[in-house]
């Protein structure tokens, strides 16, 4: 007689908020005992003392507070570039790319004009440039997504090294002093494009606008059309194409927003923070984000937590790796750690493990 | 003879894209886009660069046998190639995760496993040297026939390499005779154009899943062991591997997931990766432009073959969607 397996997983129809909350916090604890026990192997340090390390690198002083604010804010501004194009299940693994053309777009236009306009003027011109970048970099995997069905994934995924091609050769066609292989920081004298400093802060504007940017994609794919249109796209085309939506336009008008952003992002980068373009402008946040935005499940006001917790993660066990003098790619083990942990987290939330029962129930 | 070293160079530096392009096509045709390759590939490097390590400080250079130097980072990169693809198996298949999401957390991490163990190393296992130079296992490795100096430059185009470079052109030969002539890749290929078909017809999907990934992501972490020993004499860099990973997906692609058509593409991928140094007169901004071209090629072939819908050309029906067999 065939004998039942041991267990079988059933689909869970929904379930409640705080289980399913209970459920992520504790595959994040799990995972950061894990990281600790890591950390405790690779340098003998104390495991509470590791917490207490990573704490202090993340939000130890008033000048690391900021720069984790800053961090946050450019990965959460792309995790929201992100968020309407995974909503549309168009995977856009290509935000890297977007937010290079942007940021190289806005620093073309600082660096070519600006002695020749004034410093509003330039602005515009920056952030309009990057915003056209981006948005074409977005829209041509979708425009062939939308005439042939071409997989976005790995045409997005390819257009990243076109960009960080396109970049290195600017790079060095403009180094500064020629040949360097750098163009170092533009306008250091005149500081031409660069956003100003408000209330004494540096990173001040740059994380405002995105949290003008986390209100408007809320708002965008909850309250509008453009959204629900989004949503019904993403769980059947068919659907869509039967109660009329125009799925070739929807994708394309979601591709041009999501590339825009990405494009806005690399124009804080540029204009805001780095106030130069290299090849690691986006410094890998591209990809990051696509983790961030989807541990959020494509909701804006989570995504915020997220990226919090993600940055948090990478500062604190940079701070690791310095006080260790061990190589500062440990930070990404241990983001690798907690993802598997918050993914693999999700199945016990869709799904249910119904075990096999014992013999003496089942004959009753 | 410069057309000789010029072929010589692009066969070394396709080989490791081979080795990844392979992997990944096995795992695809298992229904699964493991985006995880380039992490896989620098963690199989470094698998094989500990493995080193640890015997050649132990032992020192001078005691060392060739059979086991050869061995211990063999398995070594083989073993931690393995976890990796167990890690990315446990999540997506068993566990039904979002394939992109695991992949590229993959990368991450192996990226980050391979860059820290390769500048941490020596720190963490207090050893007095002053950087990770293998010479002397990547000398093993390297060990070509013998006879082909004599061949004149048809030995050198064709006989000069080390075993894994052989390996990986009879790898890439044996799995696509698989796919295509036994009953074993009939199987895979059901599993991934559509696992509820596969599953009605008596495949046990999980196990096929499991096994491609893994074999899969140990042809792929061989890549990353070739390039270390071979190409880079056994000297770990940080980030030396490059974007090779990258490259080996997009060769999946370009060779429309066939094997011994990436046998053929990655020779071409490496002529071009290396192409810069032999257009005389060219500045460096333009080796930049150059070094794009295998993403172009790779994005003309993408929409190509979606354009033309050719029913042997296409993606696996199933890429990219996890399988769970009470949901239809």
């Amino acid at each position: 007689m065939h004998k039942e397996p041991l267990f079988h997983i059933v689909k869970r129809p929904a379930i409640e908020w705080y289980k399913s909350w209970a459920i992520r916090v504790l595959a994040v604890i799990l995972a950061l005992i894990l990281a600790g026990i890591v950390t405790l192997a690779l340098t003998g340090l104390n495991p509470l003392k590791v917490y207490a390390t990573m704490v202090d690198g993340a939000v130890g002083t008033t000048r690391r507070c900021w720069a984790l604010a800053q961090k946050t804010a450019m990965l959460l501004c792309i995790a929201l570039a992100l968020t309407p194009a995974f909503r549309m299940r168009f995977w856009n693994t290509g935000a890297e790319g977007q937010v290079l053309a942007g940021g190289m777009a806005a620093a073309a236009v600082m660096l070519k004009c600006g002695d020749l306009v004034p410093n509003w003027l330039l602005f515009i011109l920056m952030f309009l440039s990057a915003i056209v970048a981006g948005a074409i970099w977005g829209v041509i995997p979708a425009f062939f997504k939308a005439k042939w069905g071409t997989n976005e994934t790995l045409f997005t995924l390819m257009m990243n090294y076109i960009a960080i091609q396109i970049v290195g050769f600017f790079v060095l066609e403009w180094s500064v002093p020629k040949g360097s292989g750098q163009i170092g920081i533009i306008n250091q004298n005149s500081q031409a494009g660069w956003i100003p400093p408000l209330f004494g802060q540096a990173y001040l504007i740059n994380i405002i606008l995105v949290a003008l940017i986390t209100v408007f994609v809320y708002v965008y794919i909850r309250y509008t059309k453009h959204g629900y249109e989004i949503d019904v796209v993403g769980e059947s085309e068919r659907t869509a194409r039967y109660i009329g939506i125009d799925v070739k336009k929807v994708i394309i008008r979601t591709m041009i927003l999501s590339g825009a952003i990405c494009g806005i992002t690399g124009f804080l980068l540029v204009a805001g923070s780095d106030h130069t373009i290299t090849k690691d402008t986006a410094g890998g946040n591209g990809f990051t984000a696509i983790m961030v935005c989807w541990l959020a499940k494509f909701n804006p006001v989570w995504m915020i937590l997220t990226s919090l917790l993600i940055c948090f993660l990478q500062k604190g066990a940079g701070e690791i790796a310095t006080m260790f003098q061990l190589n500062l790619s440990f930070a990404d083990i241990i983001t690798g750690i907690i993802i598997f942990f918050i993914v693999g987290s999700e199945f016990f939330i869709n799904y249910r493990i119904i075990w096999r029962k014992k013999e003496k129930e089942d004959r009753k | 003879m410069s057309l000789v070293m010029f072929l010589q160079r692009m066969v070394i530096q396709g080989i490791p894209l081979l080795f990844g392009s392979t992997g990944e096509i096995i795992t695809e045709k298992s229904g699964h886009l493991n985006l995880g390759i380039p992490g896989i590939m620098y963690v199989g490097a470094i698998g094989g660069v500990i493995g080193a390590f640890m015997y050649e400080t132990g032992v020192g250079p001078e005691n060392m046998v060739p059979a086991l130097a050869i061995l211990i980072p063999f398995i070594c990169s083989v073993a931690m190639s393995l976890c990796m693809g167990l890690i990315y198996c446990f999540l997506t298949v068993t566990l039904r995760a979002n394939q992109n999401v695991t992949g590229l957390a993959l990368t991450t991490f192996g990226v980050g496993v391979g860059n820290f163990f390769g500048g941490s190393l020596i720190k963490l296992s207090s050893a007095d040297v002053p950087s990770i130079a293998l010479s002397a296992t990547s000398n093993y490795f390297k060990t070509a026939l013998p006879f082909a100096d004599k061949l004149g430059a048809v030995g050198q185009v064709l006989f000069s390499y080390s075993f894994l470079a052989y390996a990986a052109i009879i790898i890439a030969l044996v799995a696509s005779y698989m796919l295509k002539k036994t009953r074993v890749g009939l199987h895979l290929r059901a599993v991934g154009e559509s696992p509820a078909t596969a599953d009605a017809a008596g495949i046990n999907v999980t196990r096929y899943k499991y096994v491609a990934t893994c074999v899969g992501s140990i042809i792929a972490g061989l890549g990353g062991l070739y390039y270390i020993m071979d190409y880079a004499c056994g000297v770990w860099s940080n980030n030396g591997f490059g974007d090779r990973g990258w490259l080996s997906v997009a060769l999946v692609i370009f060779s429309t997931w066939k094997p011994d058509v990436a046998i053929l593409g990655s020779m071409l991928f490496g002529a071009l990766l290396i192409i810069q140094n032999y257009i005389p007169n060219l500045t460096m901004s333009a080796q930049e432009l150059i070094k794009m071209t295998p993403y172009l090629v790779t994005i003309i072939v993408l929409v190509i073959v979606s354009a033309r819908n050719k029913r042997e050309n296409q993606p696996p029906a199933g890429l990219g969607l996890p399988y769970f067999r009470e949901e239809r």
